[in-house]
């Protein structure tokens, strides 16, 4: 039995310990908005805060999120940076496709609770390991700029 | 002289004139009351909501508004990032007269009412959705409109053209008096469908036209958004897949024992060719795979490689092909020609690396069998798994989902099929995932492509004559015979036969040539994306041998295409095209007229002292025709443009020892936000018949690339992907 604070709730699971968190979380908990995309920690799609910090959910033994908060795309929007960034989204219609924005936002979201106003280094650092076949790359760049109140002069 | 002109693949672009050519106009009342329109063939009533799956009636129509007012269209084309569920419901919107914000969206089962005209099946691909739907979910709306507007005259005893529809209601104007839709649905549903019914003209649109929210991003930005991979049923089981590595190869062991010692893992389900391991979670299904350790008899390619594959290929190419076009005698004005100038061009195989892996969810109950998936085909995967399964087509419900990227990938239902003979031997419900090595080492490819070409030049560069032979697999052959016309492949020659230079003579064929055991399908932009590069490449090159700017040369090749020399204009205008750059960058730029769309782009790069090439800016001008939402438009320009950069920079599948050599994003690179250059898109406004917006993005920047790496470096890229090539010239 492992216990796991999921989105501020405490969930008593019985799965093995070295079982990815993408699969506990999608699969036992049937929480799908975190995405599975490589299972190698390659792109990103998987991502979820554990304790603030991006994390790459298809790589991440459950026994490492003992006793620590995560947070999903599903709860993600209840965060200042959450919200704001999922409103650029909306703002700038970034995602096509949508099955690696789950991922994006995630990761966009832990720059700007970091980095209040990330430049375009900031955003490749941030971002580069999130792959988007879509390529909505343009409208990323451009919507974590606006949820920082960032103007194109200023980076 | 023989001409045989192949107009562009597999459409007819000429249907949007007669719209109803295939299509009549249904209106029944619908079951619970209300209005429900249909347009096509007659219900079906068995077939079901893939939504609500609990509804009480089938939808055979574009369109329902029930009693309460609720709107809901239905989508013939599946969403797949290209916007159609926000530009087909404007399409209906405008005529309507509702709120397209407020209308609720289904996808669509299979059915005859759902096939797209320009291609006779149901599909969403060859970027057509707009193409084959902007007049009949125009004429649906406008149907519905004067039905709902007789409705309340009928009810208030006044001339219909004294009424008005408006967001969602009818308004008598000389009283004021106001009636929703809903109030007059099952009247409206009484009522004879009108004959005809004037549509409004493109100037008095109101939606069309204009920039429009997409309908589904909210769904999309908090996780919510269902794709086929978020499937969860009550006491459904997960499965892995594991296929023979090399193509043919066979099965021969599977260490069931340690398979079965995984907790969580509850069967292993053998075929000849394959394994999957059955669990309660994923993660089981996975480490059981390799606990399994399945043993393969190579089988008849074990020692095939991408080498043999290009051998024979370039053998083919040399015999003569099936003649798509002939003007003139090419043969004989190369010959005669001050001189020649050949080259042959290499296009690889590619992967398409949808975000969502390959997925299907199956429950085989004692009455048929469910399936949720997302697909671009719904009834070609439903009669697919009919002829597995012997169930009849009332017994196949399929379940369409939200695509995680298509790209061609899901116009195949070889996912469906297998996921199906698992679930045959499997009780309950059972979701199979192609884990990512597999997706890619189990794709069905884009073909590789050997194209010979020569043109014959006169003394001071003028070209003459042209000759292009193409060489590859037909998909077309396998997918679907009947496209094959006068022994012509029009996919595997589109973008070349149709190429749009004016000179003297020309000449194309097609030798079919297919890679042994390699199963290979459709992928972004077709054949005009491979078209496109060679024909586009070698104008470049037919340039720069007469010493003439490729813009110059272009253009003046061009005088019966104004469309084209509009957007390749406005592009090198845009893009400063011309002007000096520093030594290590260089400018190219190409046309593509592909998907009823004219595109024209510039691509900037710099090529460092290593001979890595960045491209850094890009320009694309796009003529489409009518504008049904242009920020998806330009999104699709955008998404377009990377897909391809990466296909060109990076894109390649390798065979070795008769299996793919890339297993996942580590070695089948792929653009990442680091990688993208600026990207600068402008629309022409034109009320020619609406284009495609989906692929000709992808087809176009690829030779505006490796013509701007020959402008910066003077190393011409005849064989993709880059690579390491500029690394000799740098």
């Amino acid at each position: 039995m492992i216990t796991l604070n999921v989105n501020g709730k405490p969930r008593n699971l019985d799965v093995p310990d070295d079982m990815p968190l993408l699969w506990t979380l999608r699969d036992v908990l049937a929480m799908t908005g975190t995405k599975f995309g490589c299972g190698m920690g390659l792109c990103g799609a998987c991502t979820i805060h554990i304790d603030g910090q991006p994390t790459r959910s298809c790589i991440t033994p459950v026994s490492a999120a003992a006793g620590k908060r995560i947070t999903t795309i599903e709860a993600i929007g209840a965060t200042p940076a959450g919200k704001r960034i999922q409103a650029a989204w909306l703002a700038l219609d970034v995602p096509q496709c949508g099955y690696c924005q789950s991922g994006q936002i995630m990761s966009a979201s832990a720059l700007l609770a970091s980095k209040a106003k990330p430049g375009n280094q900031d955003i490749d650092n941030a971002m580069a390991g999130n792959i988007c076949r879509c390529g909505t790359y343009p409208r990323i760049r451009a919507a974590i700029k606006r949820a920082a109140g960032v103007k194109d002069a200023e980076v | 002289m023989r001409r045989c002109e192949v107009k562009t693949t597999l459409i007819e672009t000429q249907d949007l004139a007669s719209p109803s050519r295939r299509y009549f106009l249904t209106a029944t009342s619908a079951i619970g009351g209300g209005l429900l329109l249909g347009l096509g063939l007659p219900a079906r009533p068995e077939v079901r909501d893939t939504l609500t799956t609990d509804a009480p009636f089938a939808p055979n129509a574009f369109l329902r508004i029930d009693r309460a007012g609720k709107v809901t269209f239905v989508m013939p084309m599946i969403e797949m990032g290209e916007g159609t569920y926000t530009s087909l419901p404007m399409l209906i919107a405008e005529e309507l007269e509702v709120d397209v914000d407020k209308v609720a969206l289904e996808h669509s089962p299979p059915a005859d009412a759902y096939i797209n005209p320009l291609v006779g099946v149901q599909m969403t691909g060859a970027s057509t959705a707009i193409r084959s739907m902007y007049v009949p979910l125009r004429r649906a709306g406008a149907t519905a409109r004067v039905m709902l507007v007789t409705a309340a005259a009928q009810r208030w005893k006044v001339d219909p053209s004294s009424c008005r529809a408006e967001n969602g209601m009818v308004v008598h104007a000389p009283t004021g008096r106001k009636l929703g839709y809903g109030a007059l649905a099952d009247a409206a549903g009484k009522l004879p469908v009108p004959d005809k019914v004037a549509l409004k003209e493109p100037g008095d649109f109101k939606l069309v036209g204009t920039p429009h929210r997409r309908l589904d991003t909210a769904g999309k930005v908090d996780g919510s958004a269902k794709f086929g991979i978020d499937t969860r049923l009550p006491g459904m089981k997960f499965a892995v897949v594991a296929q023979s590595p090399t193509f043919g190869g066979k099965l021969v062991g599977v260490d069931q024992a340690k398979a079965k010692a995984v907790s969580g893992v509850t069967q292993v389900v053998r075929f000849d060719d394959a394994v999957a391991i059955v669990a309660t979670h994923t993660w089981a299904a996975k480490q059981g795979l390799a606990a399994a350790a399945p043993q393969w008899n190579a089988g008849p390619n074990a020692n095939l490689s991408t080498v043999d594959i290009v051998d024979q290929l370039a053998r083919a190419s040399e015999k003569p092909g099936a003649v798509a076009r002939q003007d003139g005698d090419a043969a004989a004005a190369i010959a005669g020609a001050a001189r020649k100038i050949e080259a042959v061009y290499e296009q690889p195989f590619l992967a398409h690396a949808t975000m969502e892996p390959m997925n299907c969810t199956v429950h085989m109950t004692k009455d048929g069998c469910d399936i949720w998936v997302g697909t671009q085909v719904p009834g070609l995967t439903q009669a697919a798994i009919m002829k597995l399964t012997g169930l009849s087509r009332e017994q196949v419900r399929i379940h369409n989902h939200l695509l995680g990227g298509g790209f061609g990938r899901r116009l195949e239902s070889d996912g469906t099929v297998r996921a199906v003979q698992i679930a045959q031997q499997v009780q309950g419900p059972v979701q199979v995932i192609w884990t990512r090595e597999e997706d890619i080492q189990h794709d069905m490819y884009r073909p590789y492509y050997y194209d010979r070409i020569s043109a014959g030049v006169d003394a001071h560069g003028k070209l003459l004559a042209w000759s292009h032979r193409i060489t590859g697999s037909s998909i077309v052959a396998r997918y679907n015979p009947a496209w094959i016309k006068d022994g012509i492949d029009p996919d595997a020659v589109d973008g070349s036969a149709d190429q749009p230079y004016e000179f003297g003579a020309v000449q194309v064929d097609w030798v079919r040539q297919e890679p042994p055991g390699i199963p290979t399908t459709w992928w972004r932009g077709v054949g005009v994306t491979r078209g496109t590069f060679v024909v586009e490449s070698f104008v470049d090159e037919l340039a720069a041998d007469a010493k003439v700017d490729p813009l110059a040369y272009r253009i003046a090749l061009l005088d019966k295409k104004p469309r084209a020399k509009t957007v390749l204009q406005i592009a090198a205008e845009r893009s400063g095209w011309g002007k000096p750059l520093p030594a290590g960058q260089g400018r190219g730029i190409a046309l593509c007229i592909g998907f009823g769309s004219f595109v024209a782009q510039v691509v900037q790069v710099s090529v460092d002292n290593q001979g890595v090439v960045k491209p850094t800016r890009v320009w694309c001008v796009v003529d489409c025709g009518v504008q049904v939402n242009p920020d998806t438009i330009r999104a699709q320009m955008e998404s377009g443009i990377v897909f391809g950069l990466s296909a060109a920079l990076y894109g390649e599948i390798t065979i070795k020892d008769g299996r793919v050599e890339q297993t996942n994003f580590g070695d089948y690179r792929v653009l990442r936000i680091n990688d993208v250059p600026q990207i600068d898109v402008s629309l022409v406004k034109s009320l020619a018949a609406p284009g495609g917006i989906g692929e000709p993005g992808t087809s176009c920047v690829m030779p505006a690339l490796t013509n701007a790496v020959y402008a910066a470096t003077g190393k011409r890229i005849r064989k993709l992907p880059i690579a390491n090539q500029a690394r000799v010239a740098a």
